[in-house]
């Protein structure tokens, strides 16, 4: 079972480096939804509210996907993942003054959370976004809250798409940034 | 931010994902460059560089800062991934041909000169000097790191410090004079101690991710 698991996300990691955006969607997707029930596990220890577990849940996904060149598509893909999660997770975790005592389990064996209460997340989108310049801001509020792709988004801030992929990429290492900083 | 709106984001985001192995060659191919143009400029190469390289106290001397360069970096390489287990043993090579040299040279050489070959002309320009030929490549290889995930921030930058150093030596070997291989497993290897030192606490700051 944690053997194809492994397979099928390897082999959805490595099309989403080839540029297969639905395939990356969908290890994303399988992803999230472990990695909130670890951060939740882990928020409850400490009587953190669910709200800092979304945090530390988006840090992760941010440094899996700025991270991803360093996995090699030869090896197996569980390790690595286990590997980012645990030490951005603990790193996460302790810059919000909690001590992670305990070991950190494997990302790919572990359950989905439960989906009880609603996700909420303390880092409000305003926040972010005022954490990023021009035209940064304006390309991430355009893909991520009113769905647009990078060719309309382009279009109707008269940029080029080249230019707009660049902007995005370092809007993402610039919101990593954020997250690190708004939760020392 | 809800953290669908965050995987939209980074599905759309097709930027890097170049393999980190490749960046540490772009690194080393720069550093390189740069600190070549800069001997050049500065020092000069000796004037009998064609001739010292026949010479096998001179291959030596190349040969060695090359490899440990080489070794050093795919190590510094390593140590950009998570979770991958940090092997030494690409190390020992260079370190076992750097014992061989210097066993070599005790045997060829009377022990009434082991002590102007271990001082040499030019020692403190050397341990000067190494150091100021790896600004380039040191740069180039944090630079090329920070895209990497080190689980150890500084033991990768020191790896990445060793790297530069003996990239660095192998280029200033071609000015210096000094050949003997008791001089380089000194005044050398202090050289690129400086380096690797500060590669470690550069890499303690700058490697963090």
């Amino acid at each position: 079972m944690i053997d194809g698991r492994e397979r099928e996300w390897a082999d959805w990691m490595r099309r989403a480096i080839d540029g297969d955006a639905d395939a990356y969607r969908r290890l994303l997707t399988a992803i999230t939804p472990r990695l909130r029930a670890m951060a939740r596990r882990r928020c409850d220890q400490f009587g953190a509210p669910p709200s800092e577990a979304e945090d530390v849940v988006q840090e992760v996904l941010l440094a899996i996907h700025l991270k991803r060149g360093t996995w090699d598509p030869a090896r197996p893909l569980g390790p690595w993942l286990s590997a980012i999660t645990r030490n951005k997770l603990i790193d996460s975790l302790r810059r919000r003054g909690r001590v992670v005592n305990a070991p950190v389990e494997d990302l790919i064996e572990t359950l989905e959370a439960e989906e009880t209460g609603a996700i909420t997340d303390r880092l409000d989108v305003e926040r972010v976004l005022g954490g990023l310049r021009d035209p940064q801001r304006d390309i991430v509020r355009s893909i991520s809250l009113e769905g647009r792709g990078v060719r309309e988004t382009a279009e109707r801030l008269g940029m080029s798409d080249g230019a707009v992929r660049v902007a995005l990429h370092r809007a993402l290492k610039a919101l990593a940034a954020i997250y690190g900083r708004e939760s020392r | 931010m809800k953290t669908d709106d965050l995987i939209d984001l980074l599905v759309t985001d097709t930027g890097g994902a170049t393999p980190l192995a490749g960046r540490i060659r772009a690194a080393f191919a720069i550093g390189v460059a740069f600190s070549v143009l800069l001997l050049l400029a500065t020092i000069g190469a000796r004037p009998d560089l064609v001739a010292a390289l026949a010479t096998p106290r001179v291959q030596f001397k190349i040969g060695f800062t090359l490899l440990l360069a080489l070794s050093a970096g795919a190590v510094a390489a390593r140590a950009g991934v998570p979770g991958a287990r940090l092997r030494a043993w690409p190390l020992a090579l260079p370190a076992l041909v750097l014992a061989l040299g210097v066993g070599a040279e005790l045997v060829v050489s009377p022990p009434g000169t082991w002590g102007t070959r271990l001082v040499g002309a030019h020692a403190a320009f050397c341990v000067f000097f190494i150091p100021v030929l790896s600004i380039a490549p040191l740069a180039a290889l944090i630079r090329a790191l920070r895209e990497g995930a080190p689980d150890n921030p500084g033991r990768a930058g020191a790896f990445a410090g060793l790297a530069a150093g003996s990239l660095a030596a192998a280029i200033y070997a071609w000015h210096c004079p000094d050949d003997s291989p008791l001089f380089v497993a000194s005044w050398y290897v202090i050289g690129m101690a400086i380096v690797t030192a500060a590669g470690g606490i550069i890499g303690r700051r700058a490697l963090r991710w």
